[in-house]
C-alpha cells in the first residue's frame, strides 16, 4: 500500500471571463514509504501545480480540482482547510525553490523555525528554542544559536535552503515535497543540499517527492521517475530503466538535448524542435505530436494510453515508442 | 596576436558609507587581475559560480563598467583608454547577448525597430529599405520567420526571444560577441536549439565568442578554451578537452565533481568532492590563495600567505595553484583521505577537517565562519583552540614539526585586519563576524 496515491489529478484554472486552462490533466503516480520519486518536466508541464495541489496551497477561487490524492487513507484534495492546516507541516512538508522569498524577511529565522514546533509539537519557550537549534545543527548550519537570531538576508543562499529544510523536517513528516530545491543554487552548493536530502531520506525513512527539470539531479537521487509533458505523465519507470531505455520520444529527446560533461566533445546536441507552445489538446491526440520526429497519423486519434511497450513497470504514453536501444534522436 | 587580449584587468567597486561625507570604506574586488586572450574564430568559455566576477568581466570588456586597472585590447585598440566618443562607434565591434531574453528587449519596440536601431546609429545601410533587407537575411540565419519584423517581443517564446537577441548582435557584424549566460533562462530542449544555433553561426560566419556561463557542461560543449574563475581571478585555463580530462586546480576538481550527469551509472560511481561553506565575499577576499579557505588540499605552507600565479604546466594548461603538480602526482592528498606512504604526516589537517570534528567547538565555530566571509578570523581562534586542547601542540609548533600549530602561526600574520589578529578571544571574533554583513 503506497503512502501517497495520486489518481487522475486535474487542476483547472478558470474564471475572470477567460478560457479555462487545464494545467494538470490527469496525473497519476504513487509514492511509497521511504521512496524518492521524481516528477520531471520543463516549465509549463504542470509539475509545480501538482505539488501545490497536494499541499492544498492553490487558491480556493477560480481553481477546480479533480481526481484523488490518497495520503494514507485521506483524500488531500477534499480536506477542509482546517484539517489541511493540521496535516501541513506535520505529515506533509514542502521545500520551495527560492529560499529567500519563502522566508519572511522581517522575522528572525529562529521565530520562523519555532513557529512550526509550537503549532504542531506544542513546544514552548526554551524547549522550542533548543529544538530549533538542534534542527539547524542537524541540517549542517554552523553556530545555530547565533543563526536563530539572524534575519534571512544575513544567511547565504545555501544556508537559507538548509533553514527551509530544517523547517520542513521539524515534525518528521512522512512525505516531503521538494519543488526545485536546488535550482537557485550554485552547483557546489547544490551538491551539498542533495547530499543532505539523501541523508535525511536514508536516516528517517521519509518519502520524498522531488520536482525538478534537471535530469542530472534525478539520475543521482530518485528511485522512480515520472516524466510530465503538458499536464500528463508521458513516461514512468525506475531510474536505471528510464535512463538506459528512454521509451517516450519526449524523454528520449530531453536526454539528447543535454550537453553532458562526460560525453565526447564536438558531437552536436539533438534538440527537440519547436517549443511547448506547439501542442495540441490531449483529447485530440498526443500533445507532443507537433514536436515529435516519430509522429504518425495514429498519434492524432485521441489520447494515447499508458502502456508497457518495453518492460513490466516501465510505462509510456506513446503510439510509436522508441524501442531500439541504439536509436539516435534525430 | 590574438583578436581580443585582456591584460591584468581589475574592476574594483568602491564601498561608500556616510551621508554627509561620502567616504570610501573599502572595495569590492569583483575582478582582480585577469589576463586572457581570445583567438579569432574561437570560443572562449568563462565559468564560475555566482559572485565570482564573470559577468563584471564581460561588462568590463564592453566597458559597460570602467576598468580600474589593466588593458582590454581588441585588434590593437585598447578599449579601456578610448574616449566616450570613440567608444560609441567602437562598440559596434563588440556586441553582447544577454541572459534574460525578455528583459533585454524593449517591449514597446517591434523587432524591425529593435534590430535597425543599432544599424542606423552605426551608419550601416543607406536607408531603412537596405537595413530591412539585411535584417531579413539575419533573421533567416537565426531561424526566425520574416513576418517577425512587425511583431513585438511578447509575441515570441523564450527561445525565439534569445534568437532575436543574437540577431541584434549579428546585424552590426561585430568582431567579438560576448554571450552572458545565453541559455540559462531557457528550458533544456530549447537550450540545445540555441547552443546549436550559436555553433552553426560560428561555423558559417567565422564568429568569435566569449561565453560566460555557470553551467560547466554547456561551456565545455561550445568552447575551445575554458577559463575557470573563482573570486575575481582565473584559477585554471586550458583547452576544453584537457580541462575535462584532467582538471588540475582543486576548485575545478570540486566544481566538476558537483555537476550532475544524467546517467545513474555515472552518478553512482563518481566521487563527489564536497566543498564546505560558501564563496567568501569579494569585498574581503582571503589573503594568499583565494581558495585556500575551502580547499580540501590546502597546505600549511604558502597557501594562506602567497597568492599563486597562473602558470603553464604544458600544453596550454595553466593553473594557479602552488601544489598542482603534487596533487596530480598524488603526493599531497585530500583532507580526510589516507595519506600515501611517503606523504606528509596525518596531522596536516587543514581547517576543513577541524570544522568536521564536533568535539572541537571553538575550531568548529571558526571553520564555518568562512561562510560569513571572514575566513581570516579562523587563524587566531584556531591558534586558541590548539592551545586550549593540547598545550604540547604549541610546544611542537615552536619546534616546527606540529603541522597544525604551524598552519595557525603561518596564517595569523597574513591577516588583513590587524584588529582581528589582535583579538585572541573567540567572542571578539564573533562580534567582528556579526559586523561583516552590515558593512
Amino acid at each position: 500500500m503506497p503512502l501517497l496515491t495520486v489518481d487522475e489529478l486535474t487542476v483547472t484554472f478558470g474564471g475572470r471571463g477567460r478560457k479555462d486552462v487545464r494545467a494538470v490533466n490527469g496525473v497519476s503516480f504513487t509514492v511509497d514509504q521511504g521512496q524518492v520519486v521524481g516528477l520531471v518536466g520543463e516549465s509549463g508541464c504542470g509539475k509545480s501545480v501538482t505539488s501545490l495541489a497536494l499541499m492544498g496551497l492553490l487558491p480556493a477561487k477560480g481553481v477546480t480540482l479533480g481526481g484523488r490524492a490518497d495520503f494514507d487513507g485521506t483524500d488531500l484534495l477534499t480536506l477542509s482547510p482546517r484539517r489541511m492546516r493540521d496535516m501541513r507541516g506535520r505529515d506533509l512538508a514542502m521545500i520551495f525553490q527560492d529560499p529567500l522569498s519563502s522566508l519572511n524577511p522581517v522575522v528572525p529565522v529562529g521565530v520562523q523555525v519555532t513557529e512550526i514546533l509550537q503549532r504542531h509539537r506544542g513546544l514552548k519557550g526554551e524547549a522550542a528554542r533548543k529544538e530549533a537549534a538542534h534542527l539547524l545543527d542537524r541540517v549542517g548550519i554552523p553556530d545555530p544559536n547565533r543563526r536563530l537570531k539572524e534575519f534571512p538576508h544575513q544567511l547565504s543562499g545555501g544556508m537559507r535552503q538548509r533553514a527551509l529544510i530544517a523547517m520542513a523536517v521539524a515534525c518528521a513528516p512522512r512525505l516531503l515535497i521538494a519543488d526545485e530545491p536546488t535550482t537557485a543554487l550554485d552547483v557546489t552548493i547544490q551538491a551539498q543540499i542533495l547530499e543532505l536530502l539523501k541523508e535525511l531520506v536514508d536516516q528517517e525513512g521519509t518519502a520524498l517527492l522531488m520536482i525538478t527539470h534537471d535530469l542530472g539531479v534525478v539520475a543521482g537521487l530518485c528511485d522512480q521517475v515520472n516524466v510530465l509533458y503538458a499536464g500528463k505523465v508521458v513516461e514512468s519507470a525506475a531510474r536505471r530503466e528510464l535512463f538506459a531505455h528512454p521509451t517516450h520520444p519526449y524523454t528520449h529527446g530531453l536526454l539528447g538535448s543535454i550537453p553532458r560533461l562526460d560525453a565526447p566533445r564536438g558531437e552536436p546536441l539533438h534538440p527537440i524542435r519547436g517549443s511547448i507552445n506547439d501542442q495540441i489538446a490531449w483529447a485530440d491526440g498526443c500533445a507532443f505530436a507537433p514536436r515529435c520526429d516519430r509522429y504518425e497519423m495514429d498519434c492524432l486519434t485521441g489520447t494515447p494510453a499508458l502502456t508497457e511497450p518495453r518492460a513490466a513497470g516501465h510505462q509510456a504514453r506513446c503510439v510509436n515508442p522508441v524501442l531500439a536501444t541504439t536509436e539516435v534522436p534525430a | 596576436m590574438s583578436l581580443l587580449e585582456l591584460d591584468g584587468v581589475k574592476v574594483h567597486f568602491p564601498v561608500r558609507k556616510g551621508v554627509l561625507f561620502d567616504r570610501t570604506v573599502g572595495h569590492v574586488y569583483a575582478v582582480d587581475g585577469i589576463s586572457l586572450s581570445v583567438e579569432a574564430g574561437q570560443t572562449y568559455g568563462l565559468v564560475g559560480e555566482s559572485g565570482c566576477g564573470k559577468t563584471t568581466l564581460g561588462r568590463a570588456v564592453l566597458r559597460l563598467v570602467d576598468v580600474t586597472d589593466g588593458s582590454v585590447v581588441l585588434d590593437g585598440t585598447d578599449v579601456a583608454k578610448l574616449s566616450e566618443k570613440e567608444l560609441r562607434s567602437f562598440r559596434r565591434r563588440l556586441q553582447m547577448v544577454f541572459q534574460d531574453p525578455l528583459g533585454s528587449l524593449n517591449p514597446r519596440q517591434n523587432i524591425e525597430s529593435i534590430l535597425s536601431e543599432g544599424m542606423a546609429a552605426h551608419g550601416i545601410g543607406a536607408n531603412q529599405e537596405e537595413r530591412r533587407e539585411k535584417i531579413k537575411e539575419i533573421l533567416a540565419k537565426v531561424g526566425l520567420p520574416t513576418n517577425a519584423l512587425s511583431r513585438y517581443p511578447h509575441e515570441f517564446s523564450g527561445g525565439q526571444r534569445q534568437r532575436i537577441g543574437i540577431a541584434r548582435a549579428l546585424v552590426l557584424e561585430p568582431d567579438v560577441i560576448i554571450c552572458d549566460e545565453p541559455v540559462s533562462a531557457l528550458d533544456v530542449s530549447i537550450q540545445a536549439q540555441v547552443i546549436n544555433l550559436l555553433e552553426e553561426l560560428q561555423e558559417s560566419m567565422g564568429l568569435t565568442y566569449l561565453v560566460i556561463a555557470h553551467d560547466l557542461a554547456v561551456v565545455r560543449h561550445i568552447s575551445d578554451v575554458i577559463g575557470v574563475m573563482y573570486l575575481g581571478s582565473l584559477v585554471e585555463e586550458a583547452p576544453s578537452d584537457a580541462l575535462y580530462a584532467e582538471p588540475m586546480h582543486p576548485y575545478t576538481k570540486a566544481l566538476m565533481s558537483a555537476v550532475p550527469v544524467p546517467d545513474p551509472e555515472v552518478e553512482e560511481r563518481r566521487e563527489r568532492i564536497l566543498l564546505h561553506g560558501d564563496l567568501p565575499s569579494p569585498a574581503n577576499p582571503p589573503a594568499g590563495c583565494r581558495f585556500h579557505t575551502r580547499c580540501p588540499w590546502a597546505q600549511a605552507t604558502r597557501c594562506a600567505t602567497e597568492r599563486p600565479q597562473l602558470t603553464d604546466l604544458g600544453g596550454g594548461h595553466k593553473v594557479a595553484c602552488h601544489f598542482a603538480r603534487e596533487i596530480a602526482d598524488g603526493t599531497i592528498v585530500r583532507a580526510g583521505d589516507e595519506p600515501a606512504a611517503s606523504a606528509a604526516p596525518a596531522d596536516t589537517a587543514p581547517a576543513d577537517t577541524a570544522a568536521d570534528a564536533p568535539a572541537e567547538i571553538p575550531a568548529q565555530a571558526t571553520g564555518e565562519r568562512a561562510e560569513t566571509d571572514r575566513a581570516e578570523d579562523a587563524a587566531p581562534a584556531e591558534a586558541k583552540a590548539d592551545g586550549a586542547e593540547a598545550p604540547e601542540a604549541k610546544a611542537d609548533g615552536a619546534e616546527s614539526d606540529g603541522a597544525e600549530a604551524d598552519e595557525a602561526e603561518d596564517a595569523a600574520p597574513a591577516d588583513t585586519a590587524p584588529a582581528v589578529a589582535e583579538a585572541d578571544s573567540a567572542e571578539a571574533d564573533v562580534v567582528k563576524a556579526d559586523d561583516a554583513p552590515k558593512a
